[in-house]
C-alpha cells in the first residue's frame, strides 16, 4: 500500500493513497465534523458539514481523496462559520424539537450544534408541513426531522441488500420516500442497519425510546467527535 | 389499473430491451401514452427492468415534464423566463388562465387542458412563448393566448396551432415549427456551407492521436461556458483505461437566455453529428449520445432522420467510410425538463436512467463517466467547431478570435433590444459592439452568459467577450435602465431554487434564505446589514455547494450588489434600533381586523 503525507491544520498526517481526507484525518485522531458520512457507506457529499480547505479550495472531506503534500485546513474561523451555517440551515429547514425528541442525546445534529456552541438558529424557520409514517409495527419515520443525508438509502442498499428508501422530488421539495405506499408495505425490519444509521430522530424504532435515561446518553457525557480525538492508538 | 396499462407499459419496456439504463426513455414514453407515470405503471416498469418502484418514482419525480399524477391531455407550459416576463408574460398568463377557468398549475375539470409555467424554453428571441405538448408557439399576446385555447378546445391537437412555419429547417416536414432562426450574423465556422463527410475524411487520413493534436493546436475551448480545452479533455479520455468509451453531446441548453444551440441543431445538425464521429475516432469510441433537452423535442424526429441519413451514406454505423474497424453510431437521449442536466455529470446520470443529480468528482467523466467508462461530454457548438477545424485546419481556426480564446462564438442576444437573435462573432468582441449590432438603447444592465455567469453595468461595456474576461456560454440578455437589478436577481434566484437538485444543504436551503433577504430589500424593509449578509450568504453558498449550480446561483445577487451604487439609497435605510424593519404592523393585524369587523387604531 503506497502512502502519502499531507498536513491538516499544520499537523503532518500519513495516509494510504486513495483514502478520503475524512478517513485519513480520523485515523490520525483528527475529527472533521460530518453528518451524511457514515463508516463504510459510499460517501454522499450532501450535508457539506465536512467541508475543508484543500490547497485553497473548499472540498467535502468525505469525498475528496488525499494527495501527497496537500495542505488541508479544517478548524479555521471561516470553515467553522460555514459549518455552523450548515447545521443551522438543517435545523430551520425541518421541524426539530430537541427537548421532546427521544433521539435527544443520541442525535448527531444536536450534538454538532452543542459542539459548535449553537444556542439558537440565526436563520428563520421554514416551518415545512411534513408527515409522519407510523404504519410499520416496529419502525416509524418522522419526516419533520429528516435531514436528507441519505444514510438510510445507502445502508438499505449496501448493508441490508434491500432497496427500501430513495429520494423523490428535487430542490426544496426533495424528500425521503419508501418503496411502497407506506413503510408497512416495505420489507424493512427493525433490525435493519438502515434504521440504526439515522443520525437524527427521523427513522426510529418503536418502544425503545427512553431505554437509556437522559443524562446517560452518548453525547450527554462527551462532545461528538471526542472519541476520535482521544483514541489511544492514533 | 386502467385496462391495458400494464400490458402497454410492459410493451414499452420491451421496446427498450427491458434495460434499466433506458429508464428515461421508458418513463417519457409511458408519460406520453397515459399523461402520467402512475404508481401502477411504476410497479410494472420496476418489474420489467429489475428495479424497485421507489427508484422509478425517484426518477419520475425529478423531471418536471414527468408526473405521477394525471395531467391534461394537452399541457400548456407557458415560459416564465425573465425575457418572457419583460415581453408580457403576466398578461398572457392571466388571459389564458381566465379563458380556461383554472389557475396556473391546474387542469380543467374535464381533464382536457393543464396550464402551467416553465423556465426558459430557449425562445427568448421570440418571447413570450409556450410549449404545448412539445409544440412551440411564439410571440404570444393575450388575444393569441385566448384564441389558441378556443382552438385547442375544438380539436385538442397542438400541431394544428401551427399555421405558419418558420425559416430554414423549421419548415422541414419533420419539424414543421413556427420557430424562427433569427440568424442575424453568419460567421465562417458555423454558418458557412458544410459538406457532410468532408471533416470525417480529413480525420480518417490522420491517426487518432493526430486528430487530438489538431484539436489541441486549434486551441478550441469548450463552448458550454467553462472553456475547458477540448483537446485536453479528449486526450484524457483516450488515455484512461476502459473497455469502451463514449462521446456525449450536451444539447441541454438550459441557461436562461440561451438559444444558439437550438439554431445549430436546426441548421448545422450534420456538422454536429460529424463532430461526434470525429471525436469517436479520436478517442476510440463506438457510441455517441446526443442529450436533447425535452424542450427541443420538436427537433427529435428531424435529428433522428439526419442520423439515419448519415448511416445510409456510410458516415455512421460500421466500417465508416470504408475504414475497417471504425464503428460509431449515435442515439438521441431525450431529457424531460431539468436545468441541472446541463451539468455534465448530471447529464450522465440522466443518460444512465437516474435522477439528474450531479455526481461527486473526482473521478471526472474523461476518467469514469457514462456507465463508468471514459466519456467526453462536449457542447453542441464545440462539436460543430470540431468538424470545421478538420476541414479548414487548426491554424485557420486559431487565427480567429483573441489570443487565448480562438475561433468564433455563437451568441444568443435577447431582452431590451430591437434585433434579438443569433450572432456568430469573433471572440474578443465588446459588449458595446453587441449592443450596437442588436440595436439596444439605454442599456442599464447586461447579463453575460446567463444568470450563472455575470451581470455587468454600463461601466464594463468595453470589456472583451472571451474566457479571460467576460466568459459566456452563449447568452446575452439586455436590460434597459428602467429595470430593477435586484428584481432581476430575485427572478433568477427563483429559477435556481426551482432547478436545484436539492442534494446539498447550501444550495437547497441557502438559496431560499438568500431569496428572503433579496425580497426583503425589494419590499423596502431592508437595512444596510442585509446587504452585507447577502454578500456573506452568497459567498457561503458559492464556496460550499457541490456542483456548478449552487456555485453560480448567487452570481446575479452579487452582480446586482456590485452595480448597486445608484440604487442602494432607495432600498435600504438605517432604522431606529430595536425595530424590525420586516415587521409590518398593518399587515400583522389584518386577520384580527377581519374578525372584529373594524380597523385597528395604532400609531
Amino acid at each position: 500500500m503506497s502512502r502519502v503525507t499531507f498536513t491538516i491544520d499544520g499537523k503532518t498526517v500519513k495516509a494510504i493513497r486513495g483514502q478520503t481526507i475524512l478517513k485519513a484525518a480520523e485515523a490520525a485522531g483528527i475529527f472533521i465534523p460530518r453528518l451524511c458520512a457514515y463508516r463504510d457507506l459510499t460517501p454522499h457529499g450532501s450535508c457539506r458539514v465536512c467541508s475543508v480547505r484543500v490547497n485553497g479550495r473548499i472540498q467535502a472531506a468525505c469525498v475528496q481523496t488525499v494527495a501527497e503534500g496537500a495542505v488541508v485546513e479544517s478548524e479555521t474561523p471561516e470553515l467553522q462559520e460555514f459549518r455552523r451555517n450548515l447545521v443551522d440551515m438543517l435545523f430551520v429547514e425541518g421541524n426539530h424539537f430537541c427537548m421532546f425528541c427521544e433521539k435527544s442525546g443520541f442525535c448527531e445534529l444536536q450534538a454538532l450544534a452543542y459542539r459548535f456552541g449553537i444556542a439558537a438558529p440565526r436563520y428563520r424557520y421554514l416551518n415545512p408541513k411534513r408527515d409522519i409514517d407510523l404504519s410499520h409495527p416496529d419502525v416509524y419515520i418522522d419526516h419533520n426531522r429528516c435531514i436528507l443525508c441519505g444514510r438510510c438509502v445507502r445502508a438499505s442498499q449496501d448493508m441490508d441488500r434491500k432497496n427500501v428508501f430513495q429520494f423523490v422530488g428535487r430542490g426544496s421539495r426533495k424528500r425521503l420516500q419508501v418503496n411502497g405506499d407506506s413503510l408497512s408495505e416495505t420489507d424493512l425490519k427493525a433490525t435493519d442497519e438502515a434504521v440504526s444509521v439515522c443520525p437524527v430522530g427521523a427513522l426510529m424504532r418503536k418502544r425503545v425510546g427512553y431505554e437509556v435515561p437522559v443524562g446517560q446518553r452518548r453525547y450527554d457525557g462527551q462532545p461528538i467527535g471526542e472519541d476520535i480525538e482521544t483514541r489511544e492508538d492514533k | 389499473m386502467k385496462r391495458g396499462t400494464a400490458s402497454v407499459t410492459a410493451e414499452i419496456c420491451r421496446k427498450f430491451g427491458n434495460d434499466r439504463s433506458r429508464l428515461m426513455d421508458i418513463a417519457i414514453a409511458v408519460q406520453e401514452r397515459f399523461g402520467c407515470v402512475s404508481h401502477e405503471a411504476m410497479e410494472e416498469i420496476a418489474r420489467a427492468v429489475g428495479s424497485h418502484r421507489v427508484e422509478v418514482e425517484s426518477l419520475v419525480s425529478f423531471y418536471s415534464f414527468l408526473s405521477v399524477k394525471p395531467q391534461g391531455k394537452v399541457v400548456i407550459r407557458l415560459c416564465r423566463d425573465i425575457v418572457d416576463w419583460m415581453k408580457g408574460y403576466e398578461a398572457v398568463a392571466e388571459a389564458m388562465s381566465r379563458e380556461l377557468g383554472v389557475t396556473m398549475g391546474e387542469t380543467t375539470p374535464d381533464g382536457a387542458i393543464t396550464l402551467t409555467h416553465t423556465p426558459c424554453i430557449g425562445m427568448s428571441d421570440q418571447a413570450p412563448a409556450a410549449l404545448i405538448n412539445g409544440v412551440v408557439v411564439t410571440h404570444l399576446t393575450p388575444e393569441r393566448g385566448r384564441q389558441l385555447i378556443r382552438d385547442l378546445r375544438k380539436h385538442l391537437d397542438p400541431q394544428q396551432l401551427v399555421t405558419m412555419v418558420g425559416d430554414g429547417n423549421n419548415e422541414h416536414p419533420l419539424v414543421r415549427s413556427m420557430v424562427r432562426n433569427n440568424i442575424r450574423m453568419r460567421g465562417p465556422v458555423h454558418f458557412a456551407p458544410f459538406d457532410p463527410g468532408s471533416g470525417l475524411r480529413k480525420a480518417l487520413a490522420l491517426a487518432p492521436a493526430e486528430v487530438i493534436r489538431a484539436i489541441k493546436d486549434s486551441r478550441l475551448r469548450g463552448r458550454g461556458g467553462a472553456g475547458f480545452p477540448a483537446g485536453l479533455k479528449w486526450e484524457m479520455a483516450a488515455g484512461s483505461p476502459g473497455e469502451r468509451r463514449y462521446v456525449l453531446c450536451n444539447a441541454d441548453e438550459g441557461e436562461p437566455g440561451t438559444f444558439k444551440d437550438r439554431v445549430l441543431l436546426t441548421e448545422c445538425a450534420d456538422q454536429l453529428l460529424e463532430g461526434m464521429a470525429i471525436a469517436g475516432y479520436a478517442v476510440g469510441s463506438d457510441t455517441g449520445i446526443v442529450y436533447l433537452r425535452g424542450e427541443y423535442r420538436y427537433l427529435l424526429a428531424f435529428l433522428e432522420s439526419r442520423i439515419e441519413e448519415r448511416r445510409r451514406k456510410g458516415l455512421l454505423g460500421r466500417d465508416i467510410l470504408g475504414r475497417k474497424g471504425f464503428h460509431f453510431d449515435i442515439r438521441v437521449q431525450l431529457g424531460a425538463g431539468a436545468y441541472i442536466c446541463g451539468e455534465e455529470t448530471a447529464l450522465i446520470s440522466s443518460c444512465e436512467g437516474f435522477r439528474g443529480d450531479p455526481k461527486n468528482r473526482p473521478p471526472f467523466p474523461p476518467q469514469q463517466g457514462y456507465l463508468g467508462s471514459p466519456t467526453i461530454v462536449n457542447n453542441v457548438e464545440t462539436l460543430c467547431c470540431v468538424s470545421r477545424i478538420l476541414v479548414e485546419g487548426s491554424d485557420w481556426f486559431a487565427s480567429m478570435g483573441s489570443s487565448r480564446t480562438t475561433g468564433t462564438k455563437v451568441l444568443s442576444i435577447s431582452g431590451d433590444c430591437r434585433k434579438p437573435g443569433v450572432y456568430e462573432v469573433p471572440f474578443g468582441i465588446t459588449p458595446a459592439e453587441l449592443l450596437e449590432m442588436s440595436e439596444a438603447e439605454n442599456t442599464g444592465t447586461l447579463l453575460i452568459g446567463g444568470p450563472c455567469r455575470q451581470m455587468i453595468g454600463p461601466d464594463r461595456l468595453e470589456g472583451r467577450i472571451c474566457y479571460d474576461d467576460l466568459a459566456t456560454g452563449g447568452a446575452i440578455v439586455v436590460f434597459n435602465r428602467a429595470r430593477n437589478r435586484l428584481e432581476i436577481a430575485e427572478h433568477y434566484l427563483d429559477f435556481f431554487i426551482e432547478e436545484s437538485c436539492g442534494h446539498c444543504t447550501p444550495c437547497r436551503v441557502g438559496l431560499i434564505l438568500l431569496k428572503d433577504l433579496v425580497h426583503k430589500v425589494i419590499e423596502g424593509a431592508g437595512a444596510p446589514a442585509d446587504l452585507a449578509e447577502m454578500r456573506s450568504l452568497s459567498n457561503f453558498i458559492i464556496r460550499t455547494s457541490r456542483c456548478g449550480l449552487g456555485q453560480a446561483a448567487p452570481n446575479p445577487v452579487l452582480g446586482a450588489l456590485e452595480i448597486f451604487g445608484d440604487l442602494s439609497a432607495g432600498f435600504v435605510a438605517e432604522r431606529r434600533p430595536g425595530l424590525l424593519p420586516e415587521f409590518d404592523l398593518s399587515k400583522a393585524v389584518i386577520d384580527a381586523e377581519l374578525r372584529v369587523g373594524r380597523q385597528s387604531k395604532y400609531v
